[in-house]
């Protein structure tokens, strides 16, 4: 049986970021995931922002990562076509007393080095941020905070990654590991032996340190429920809207994403169950109290989509270590924000730490750095959508009315490893809109059948015990 | 760039209606635009009685009730019907763009009927906490699927919401072999037609709650069940009310917004509150010879007051092209 | 025996009270117009329905092809007509109003009608 160089087991974006930054060297990587698509753990629910590096404790192992990771993601983001868009973020100040921690906020993150930070007063943010509430002083502007799509860009460092010779295995759960000469993973799709692994395993990385006698730490699953508003309103805010930061979170966000909703939230609250993903009249209040403090043009009625995550928190840090009881075991636990900005820097920690523990990083001879651009009709400008559709008629064959997907991106979606309704919606956003696939459901389900010649009634919104119908009357 | 007299955005009862009306006043060039493959827009998946009563004083099934305009349509040399074809731009000047598949039209209406329907609210708009599993539909599109794809989206129904749509398919589940378990509305009283609630609920013995919420939706992958409480007169849960009710599928029938996003692209004025476009008339709108009609003008509740109302649209465009005709 | 009933067969929905007696109809009370008593007897005495259903096609675009059926038939027989609806299968072209079935269920002149027109798509 193989043996890998590695294993990873996780493919959020902190195993797909490590997979792709292994994928440059000779190694035999694996990356396990024990959901039926990559990206359906705790990254399908991020925010998408990639912080400046403000709000971190100096001397944080985080601050220090995301930091390195803001810069790193741009680079990332221009080689796999991935849309990056430096937005800029303000922390507003409504009091006195608020107006000056921002001072203190400036100083910390300066000693972090995040760049370019400049406290803005109320006529500054009259003119630049006209529908903020005009109860704010001050804001400390931080221009280099970004918007990116979390799940496309782990789809994309995924895809790269596996370009390079990373092997992806889905619904692949490891249910017992020990370490003989070779790390031994069970898991329900046999047995994988590796020389590392790497635990990336998110809401579940203490449950995997744990399988190695490896139990100082304790993920709590920090819920945060989100409230995406209808595109529309995609020019609410020209950047993102933070107020001053409370101990565990950064508040409740008026967020722009990488496709035009804005968002708010996210509520913080610590629970026990890792499954629990449901939402709440209150969370929904509170949030949007909270946001309309900042931007009272806020509406309930612009509320299309709400959805609940849960961070991965062990404290209040990063823990990523190499795991000297257990040699070649390396841990990437309590990932919490700003784990989406810092991916890029933990990938290249954990080389460091790799080369340290005794692995050889030998660069392969050809590494392909780049992949071509998702194609997202609705981004595209009318000139290249005609030239597009006379290349390949599917794509005017509108499938999304809301989210306007044409049928050759569902099509392109599948090829490149899309297999359920869920996996269809993160990539291309069809029935993310306002009508939550009233229109498209049924086409969705007859492409994703007729390509992946799985049944109609066994296509599933995101993998066993989900499927969207239960019968189908051919079977009469 | 082409020009048309008139260009009708959708081929359902309302879109249907006005292009035969704007003929019938003299208009020789009209464009109908339908997305569908089909024309008859919903109609088609509304495979029940209850159409043309009014319209045609007869009772007929939706598919009926099209096929009587699209016979008419296609007898008409002088509509020309666009299938497939999906309007994704439109400006103030009545500039439309639509994407067919393989290519893009734009063309300049001089007048224009817009015909877009309406779709239906979503659970997130009457803030129905809890899980996100599968399993959760609109009753249109439970519809669709039943009456069109074939496929049964559950077993053991709850839905939520009387009106027209919901207790159709309460119907269609229960026809289908389906259990449908409550209807659960929240109002005093239904906001169906009294026939839809005897025939299709008191006809199955389907426990029909009023003044009663969904509280809580349950379920990791697929929904396993719902919280129900009473509510008051402010529509609020009364605690100690609460009962659970085991389930695979919420079907939600909570009422219909009509489609305006492309005319709100276009500037014209909507009211925020509906979705409709602020009107001192039916079916005018603030840009002269920008006409809206059916249910994207206001939600109707028959299908007949729909293309009713929208030959009269089809008179307003006709109007408003001599006007300008002379004018120009 | 009394039953209450609402009548539909206009908008007002008179609430009627009927009085019966061995499965007839001896009184209706409540009833604005004559319509309420035909509408009251002719539901506790023979409930009648018309019932819409669709058949699977074969060789279509179009995968079910709606019907109905072209009376009220006993509402008794609900259940049983959509059992033998969904044995049935469409493999030709169809124009709506085209018969499917006659003598449906064995009630005589009770036909089942397509309510679309079935063809392929050009």
């Amino acid at each position: 049986m193989k043996i890998y160089d590695i294993i990873i087991i996780g493919a959020g974006v902190v195993g797909a970021s490590i997979s792709r930054e292994l994928s440059r060297y000779k190694l035999d990587i694996a990356l396990l995931e024990k959901e039926i698509e990559l990206a359906f753990g705790v990254s399908k629910s991020n925010s998408g922002i990639i912080h400046p590096g403000t709000q971190n404790p100096p001397g944080s192992l985080k601050g220090k990562l995301c930091v390195q990771g803001n810069i790193l993601t741009r680079q990332i983001s221009r080689e796999l076509g991935v849309d990056f868009k430096e937005v800029g973020e303000l922390i507003v100040a409504f009091t006195e007393e608020e107006k000056l921690r921002l001072r203190e906020l400036k100083k910390e993150a300066e000693s972090l080095g995040v760049p370019r930070l400049e406290i803005v007063d109320s006529a500054w943010l009259g003119k630049n941020e006209p529908n903020l509430s005009k109860e704010a002083l001050a804001a400390l502007y931080a221009p280099t905070a970004g918007i990116i799509s979390p799940y496309r860009l782990v789809y994309d460092l995924s895809e790269n990654a596996a370009r390079n010779g990373a092997e992806f295995f889905t619904e692949t759960e490891a249910t017992a590991i020990e370490k003989k000469e070779y790390f031994e993973i069970s898991t329900s799709k046999g047995v994988f032996r590796s020389r590392f692994l790497i635990n990336a395993a998110g809401l579940f990385a203490d449950d995997i340190s744990r399988m190695l006698g490896i139990d100082d730490f304790k993920i709590t699953p920090r819920k945060g429920q989100e409230f995406l508003l209808d595109k529309k309103k995609e020019h609410l805010t020209n950047r993102l809207i933070f107020p001053l930061p409370t101990k565990t979170s950064k508040g409740v966000l008026v967020i722009k994403t990488a496709d035009g909703n804005p968002m708010i939230g996210p509520t913080a609250e610590d629970i026990e169950d890792k499954d629990d993903l449901s939402t709440t009249d209150e969370g929904l209040k509170n949030v949007l109290t909270r946001a309309r403090k900042m931007i009272p043009l806020i509406d309930g009625s612009d509320i299309i989509a709400y959805f609940a995550g849960l961070r991965p928190a062990s404290g209040n840090d990063f823990i990523i270590r190499h795991e000297d009881k257990t040699p070649g075991f390396i841990n990437v636990a309590g990932i919490q924000s700003p784990g989406l900005t810092a991916a890029p820097a933990i990938a290249l920690m954990v080389c460091d730490l790799l080369k340290k523990s005794g692995l050889t990083l030998k660069k392969k001879l050809i590494f392909r750095s780049h992949r071509k651009k998702t194609i997202h009709l609705f981004t595209e400008p009318l000139k290249k959508a005609k030239a597009l559709i006379k290349k390949d008629p599917g794509y005017g064959d509108i499938v999304c009315r809301c989210e306007q997907v044409s049928a050759k991106e569902i099509t392109d979606a599948i090829d490149r490893g899309a297999k359920t309704m869920d996996g269809l919606k993160f990539r291309t956003r069809a029935q993310a809109g306002r009508c939550h696939g009233s229109f498209c459901t049924a086409r969705l389900m007859k492409i994703l059948s007729e390509k992946t010649g799985v049944p109609l009634k066994d296509i599933t919104k995101r993998g066993k015990g989900s499927r969207i119908v239960l019968k189908d009357r051919r079977d009469d | 760039m082409i020009e048309r007299e008139l260009v009708i955005v959708g081929a359902g009862p309302g879109g249907m209606a006005a292009a035969i009306s704007a003929y019938e006043n003299g208009v020789r060039d009209i464009l109908l635009l339908e997305r569908d493959q089909y024309p008859g827009g919903i109609l088609n998946q509304c495979i029940h009685t209850g159409f043309g009563l009014d319209y045609f004083k007869e009772i007929l099934t939706g598919p009926e009730y099209a096929e009587r305009f699209i016979k008419k349509i296609k007898a008409i040399p002088e509509i020309e019907l666009s299938l497939r074809s999906f309007v994704t731009l439109l400006t103030g000047d009545k500039l439309l763009t639509y994407f067919k598949p393989g290519r893009i039209e734009t063309v300049k209406a001089r007048c224009l009927i817009m015909a877009t329907g309406c779709r239906e609210k979503t659970r997130e708009m009457v803030h129905i906490g809890g899980t996100r599993p599968s399993g959760i539909f609109s009753a249109g599109l439970a519809q669709k699927l039943i009456n069109i794809d074939g496929l049964l989206p559950g077993e053991e129904i709850v839905i939520v919401g009387s009106g027209d749509i919901g207790l159709i398919m309460a119907r269609r589940f229960t026809l289908e072999g389906a259990k449908v378990k409550a209807v659960i509305e929240i109002q005093d009283k239904t906001r169906g037609l009294l026939r839809n609630v005897v025939q299709c609920v008191t006809d199955f013995d389907i426990p029909l709650y009023f003044n009663h919420k969904i509280v809580k939706i349950f379920g990791k992958d697929r929904v396993t069940g719902v919280s129900v409480a009473r509510v008051d007169s402010d529509m609020r849960e009364v605690t100690g009310t609460g009962f659970k009710i085991d389930c695979d599928t919420v079907l939600l029938s909570v009422g219909l917004i009509p489609e305006n996003e492309l005319i709100e692209m276009a500037g014209v004025r909507i009211d925020k509150k509906t979705n409709c476009p602020v009107s001192d008339e039916t079916n005018k709108t603030s840009v002269p010879g920008l006409f809206v009609c059916g249910n994207a003008f206001m939600v109707y509740d028959l299908a007949d007051s729909v293309s009713k109302d929208s030959e009269a649209a089809g008179r307003l465009a006709a109007e408003y092209l001599k006007k300008i005709g002379r004018a120009g | 025996m009394k039953k209450k009933l609402i009548c539909i067969e206009c908008p007002k929905g008179c609430s009627l009270d009927v009085d019966i007696e061995n499965c007839r109809v001896v009184k209706v009370t409540g009833a604005q117009c004559p319509k309420g008593e035909k509408y009251a007897i002719s539901e506790i005495e023979d409930p009648k329905r018309i019932l819409t259903a669709t058949i699977l096609t074969k060789g279509f675009p179009l995968k079910l092809l709606p019907v109905r059926t072209d009376q009220p038939i006993p509402k008794a027989r609900i259940a049983d007509a959509m059992k033998a609806i969904r044995k049935l299968r469409v493999t030709k072209r169809v124009k709506t109003g085209e018969v499917i079935a006659r003598d449906f269920l064995g009630i005589p002149g009770v036909s089942v009608l397509a309510t679309r027109d079935l063809e392929m798509l050009k």
